[in-house]
């Protein structure tokens, strides 16, 4: 009977999701503002977003995320849905502990992969530029890849391959022909999600970028230290729009699969 | 089919170059000191554990747990009535509710960090409110105080909270709730004998996953508290990438990893006796 809850409840929850969404529409707001100082609303302008174009720093900045997200993204894609595929095949005793290692880097506070990296590369003598950044990206981003591709070979059960080896399949024939085309929804998500969690990287990379590999964050971090502007407004809602674009781009991939159980995408 | 299983092989060798023996190296370092130009001395030493019983350093330790500590606590009592009312909506409401709650994970939390900047500052969207109602002559100094460090901790951490919280409460066995209400307990009484210890795994998640993330986090004191608050991560940050003390810099990061665990650990022992005593007394 009293199956709704206390109205308050109700009034709560909304409280909470304008508080969580008042301040990141706010940004958004702000980056249309024809001011460069007021709060007020002084009219709508896309000035800041064109100052943003021409500025070199935002461009180079740019420039080195995109190169490192490409880059991180294929490689930590092709870790993560190798480790998924293996796991299969590898002893029940031994997948405990392997399990426990690919999930490290989710666990691990990022402050402590970055400052243990750095360690690393200076111990190694690797100078630090967009390559070391490339590495920490793929060593996290695998293994929120091979978390997806994961839960897709868990869903689809090996009766399949099973059949098409029992009719005479190679090793190879059952992969391409199988396996792959099942998970590739997996993969695609995956690589959504690695793409996406390279762009927004900030921790990690502010320890293993050197002065030439500035990412995008590292820039906001930079400005955002000096105080506010509106090119900086600009440059967060261009980010966000991108980063919720391509989650949700993810998102739709996963699901789209008939008849496949609905994946609620989880961040961890 | 079994040959499979030695593509792993790249995965694990990536692994442990990049994840366990950068980690490793952290270790032994902490073990070591540095010498006045910074370059660390390979021998063993307590110098950066030593430097750690400075009073300085033990009260911004100190200051790191309360104010995690204080952060989890708000979080999981902001969070469980909205992952609450979640878990028992319609599943229109549940989608969507879930939608809003997952997109912020998605969003930097350098620039949720920075949306705080534009509210509290001194010209910032509050004060102007407050003057322009005319509740306050002068603009508060909001920015730069340890209230705002709390705020923007609360407001980053508010998501991690609220999901582990709705899967664990949308789990419960909505029966058990009935049956209560059948019996004539309140509302009140069900929520506290049953959804409440039904639901600590979901606490135990968030709750792990809000005070790690706390911790960890000196971009919020960096950016929100000014040069006035730093907690344990400033500190390290500051060792690795401005003092150049490694050791020292180990030495603090060995010590926040193994008081998380200590904690961590802590705080599920205290959450199983605790349901092991309402399973008791549901008995007698």
């Amino acid at each position: 009977m009293k199956k709704k809850g206390h109205p308050l409840l109700g009034i709560h929850s909304a409280l909470m999701m304008i508080f969580i969404y008042v301040p990141i529409v706010l940004v958004m707001v702000y980056s249309f503002n024809n001011t460069r100082l007021s709060g007020d609303w002084k009219g709508f302008t896309l000035d800041w977003y064109v100052s943003l174009l021409k500025d070199r720093h935002v461009m180079e900045a740019l420039t080195n995320s995109l190169i490192v997200a490409v880059v991180s993204t294929i490689a930590a894609t092709l870790l993560g849905t190798i480790s998924a595929l293996s796991m299969r095949d590898i002893a029940r005793k031994w997948r405990g502990p392997l399990n426990g290692v690919l999930y490290m880097p989710v666990i691990i506070p990022d402050i402590i992969m970055g400052l243990s990296l750095l360690v690393l590369f200076s111990q190694l003598h690797i100078p630090l530029g967009k390559s070391t950044v490339m590495i920490a990206h793929i060593t996290f981003s695998m293994s929120y890849v091979y978390v997806v591709v994961n839960a897709r070979l868990a869903g689809m059960g090996r009766q399949l391959e099973e059949a098409a080896q029992d009719l005479g399949a190679t090793y190879w024939q059952t992969f391409r022909h199988v396996t792959l085309p099942q998970i590739t929804p997996g993969i695609i998500s995956g690589a959504l999600i690695a793409f996406t969690l390279s762009l927004d990287d900030f921790m990690v990379s502010f320890f293993v970028a050197g002065p030439s590999s500035t990412t995008l964050p590292i820039y906001i971090y930079g400005q955002v230290k000096r105080g506010i502007s509106p090119e900086i407004n600009a440059l967060c809602t261009l980010l966000i729009l991108v980063s919720i674009t391509l989650i949700l781009l993810a998102q739709y991939v996963l699901n789209r699969g008939k008849g496949q159980k609905k994946n609620k995408m989880l961040p961890f | 089919m079994n040959k499979s299983k030695w593509f792993f092989t790249p995965v694990l060798i990536w692994l442990g170059l990049f994840l366990i023996v950068p980690m490793l190296i952290v270790v032994a370092m902490s073990f070591m000191q540095r010498d006045t130009l910074g370059n660390v001395v390979y021998s063993f030493s307590w110098e950066g554990y030593k430097t750690f019983w400075d009073s300085l350093y033990l009260g911004i330790y100190w200051d790191t747990i309360v104010l995690s500590i204080t952060t989890t606590v708000i979080c999981l009592v902001v969070s469980y009535p909205l992952a609450y009312y979640l878990a028992n909506s319609s599943p229109r409401v549940q989608n969507w509710g879930l939608i809003l709650i997952t997109i912020p994970f998605w969003i930097n939390f350098l620039i949720r960090t920075y949306a705080w900047v534009l509210l509290l500052r001194t010209q910032g969207v509050v004060n102007s409110l407050l003057i322009h109602f005319g509740w306050i002559d002068e603009p508060l100094q909001m920015l730069y105080t340890k209230g705002a460090v709390l705020l923007g901790m609360v407001y980053n951490f508010v998501p991690f909270m609220v999901l582990p919280l709705y899967v664990a409460i949308e789990q419960i066995d909505r029966r058990l709730l009935d049956a209560a209400s059948d019996l004539g307990a309140s509302r009140w009484k069900a929520f506290w004998h049953i959804a409440l210890p039904q639901s600590k795994a979901g606490i135990m998640t968030g709750s792990v996953l809000v005070f790690v993330s706390t911790a960890g986090m000196f971009v919020v004191t960096d950016i929100l508290g000014g040069s006035k608050s730093s907690m344990i991560s400033n500190i390290i940050q500051a060792q690795f990438l401005g003092a150049r003390n490694w050791p020292f810099g180990s030495a603090l990061s060995v010590i926040f990893v193994l008081t998380s665990l200590v904690l961590i650990v802590l705080f599920s022992r205290v959450m199983k006796s605790r349901s092991d005593r309402t399973r008791e007394g549901g008995k007698a």
